[in-house]
């Protein structure tokens, strides 16, 4: 049954079995994308033609690898700024709400702690259409009322970056409140007795000690901007983030470069996990 | 000195305050509440803006509509079941089964396919299951058949993609739970006589409960307002309700008829998770930690 009990050889047998078939069903799609990438064919699929790296390097009429592909490369572009400034802001506003809810007592904290939560249980594509439609509201009575053409208010990349900002907070406020729980507050105490008021004591001690929360939660903040799809849907304009731009692409028939980007998203963010791994094991 | 302590913390609060309340009232409160107001607008024969529920009568109205909801519902309800079959034996294995030394590996290589974006995952399905695709592509070098068939398309294998893309908030829940169940219980058990079956279901799913539920609601409320998964893999009988969402709003510029769909969704997603905290007599803020 478990360890320290006796077990028949066919439970442990057939408990193995079934964890790798369940970890080849886990990595299968993954490794099949990324060996797909070096295929010397047209499509991405089977049979094998002999290795490549055509998909990544080539600038060839019928064959144009990802290092030349401009609209790829673009988005790509775009997909990195929006995550940059996602992060930025998720993060800040992340921090101040762990500090709201772990360290101030005010009227009506179970409420806004409760709302901060709602971005967890509402779904992406309901966070994105509304939005839109508010951001739109916005906008004609500006229009209307003062004649103003505010840009903000259409689709586009800021509206994409407050959308995706809108519930990554809420899992930076999780992470960095987390953390802070565990702070002992009596350092805070203690330097405020020699002098130091509060915005010090938070800047000299109590964010250091969050670092590593802080520092984690920024890097999921990062990851899960990049590869949103549901809230961006709604709120992009012509500039195109990655998942989406790749979604255009294999809704209209695919090409051996979205192996190949597939392949270089798989190294990276697998790289982006284990350097999160290390910082956060170095936390315990 | 009281009261400048005192008012200094006052300081501090408005200054977190100020961002939070900004983030939560432009970008949570007010969009719902339009959207909300949205869906009870609509045009009357005049081509004038009224209030009115059109949106939800046309929602009882056409079949496609509400069937393509209670489909959603209910496929989403399978895939969280789904998930939990295929996740708990998985989470035993790496809490109570398998070497110490082996848990931290396994349990990373575990997480590592779900820092992938999802569109990444999406596709590598897409290549394996199509008819010119990898598999199809064996099992005819393997002379098992002789014709490649679609497997994409299929309502089976939309839903082999959504508890793909779900297993990650199955899987994380349901080992930190099972972690901190004691193994002395399951040896006690053991050593009265108690087969497996009775152990699993006498002590293990009532002690892994919280993990249960928390998995769930999070698998189901991740599913029900998926788009990239049924979109790319389903067929085109299998319309899943966010599509309806997007047609609304990108195809037909019906917003309003749009944003009475979207609550319609936001109202069935919060009433699945109000329903699950209250017959596991659990709250929010406890599931999310």
């Amino acid at each position: 049954m478990i360890r320290s009990l006796p077990q028949s050889k066919g439970y442990a047998i057939g408990f193995k079995l079934y964890v790798l078939a369940y970890f080849t069903f886990l990595f299968a799609p993954l490794l099949v994308t990324c060996i797909l990438a070096f295929n010397d064919s047209q499509f991405p699929s089977l049979p094998w033609k002999g290795f490549t790296l055509g998909w990544f390097t080539a600038n060839l009429p019928e064959r144009v690898g990802i290092f030349h592909d401009q609209i790829n490369l673009d988005s790509i572009w775009i997909s990195i700024q929006t995550a940059f400034f996602v992060t930025l802001l998720s993060v800040f506003v992340g921090t101040c709400a762990a500090f709201l809810f772990e360290q101030e007592d005010f009227r009506l904290r179970q409420l806004l702690y409760f709302l901060m939560l709602a971005p967890l249980v509402i779904p992406g594509v309901i966070l994105g259409i509304s939005i839109l439609m508010f951001s739109t509201t916005l906008g004609i009575y500006f229009e209307e009322k003062w004649n103003l053409d505010v840009g903000l208010f259409r689709p586009g990349f800021w509206l994409v970056v407050l959308g995706q900002f809108s519930f990554i907070s809420t899992l930076v406020t999780l992470v960095v409140s987390a953390r802070l729980k565990k702070f002992d507050r009596t350092l805070e105490e203690a330097a405020m007795n020699l002098g130091a008021n509060r915005f010090e004591v938070i800047w000299h001690i109590t964010l250091k000690y969050l670092r590593p929360a802080i520092i984690a939660a920024g890097a999921v903040a990062f990851l899960m901007s990049f590869e949103n799809f549901n809230t961006t849907l709604f709120l992009v304009g012509s500039e195109a983030t990655l998942p989406i731009n790749l979604y255009l692409q294999v809704r209209d028939g695919s090409t051996p470069v979205i192996n190949a980007i597939s392949f270089l998203l798989i190294v990276g963010t697998s790289m982006a996990a284990l350097v999160n791994l290390y910082f956060s094991k170095k936390e315990v | 000195m009281k009261t400048e302590i005192k008012k200094q913390f006052r300081w501090g609060l408005l200054f977190f305050l100020t961002p939070v309340l900004l983030w939560l009232i432009l970008l949570i409160v007010l969009p719902q509440i339009d959207l909300f107001v949205m869906s009870f607008r609509s045009e009357n024969d005049a081509g004038e803006m009224v209030w009115s529920i059109t949106n939800y009568l046309n929602f009882f109205h056409e079949p496609i509509y509400w069937l393509t909801f209670v489909r959603t519902a209910t496929y989403s309800i399978l895939v969280a079941f789904f998930t939990f079959v295929i996740a708990l034996p998985v989470a035993f294995y790496i809490t109570k089964v398998v070497k110490p030394r082996f848990q931290g590996s396994l349990t990373l290589l575990l997480l590592l396919p779900f820092w992938v974006s999802e569109m990444v995952r999406v596709y590598g399905w897409m290549i394996l299951l199509r008819e010119s695709g990898v598999i199809n592509h064996f099992l005819l070098k393997l002379g098992l058949m002789t014709e490649p068939i679609e497997m994409l398309y299929r309502d089976s294998t939309m839903i082999l993609g959504l508890v793909y893309t779900s297993m990650l908030f199955m899987v994380v829940p349901l080992i930190s739970v099972l972690d901190s169940l004691d193994d002395s219980l399951i040896e006690a058990a053991y050593d009265l006589g108690a087969n497996m079956w009775s152990i699993l279901f006498k002590i293990i799913i009532p002690h892994a409960t919280p993990g249960i539920v928390s998995g769930s609601i999070v698998v189901f409320m991740l599913t029900l307002g998926n788009y990239l998964t049924p979109n790319l893999m389903g067929g085109k009988n299998s319309l899943w309700f966010t599509e309806q969402i997007y047609n609304q709003f990108i195809a037909s510029f019906n917003w309003n008829q749009g944003s009475a769909f979207g609550f319609l969704l936001l109202f069935l997603s919060s009433l699945v998770i109000w329903i699950g905290l209250k017959l596991s007599r659990q709250t929010l803020s406890k599931v999310v930690q």
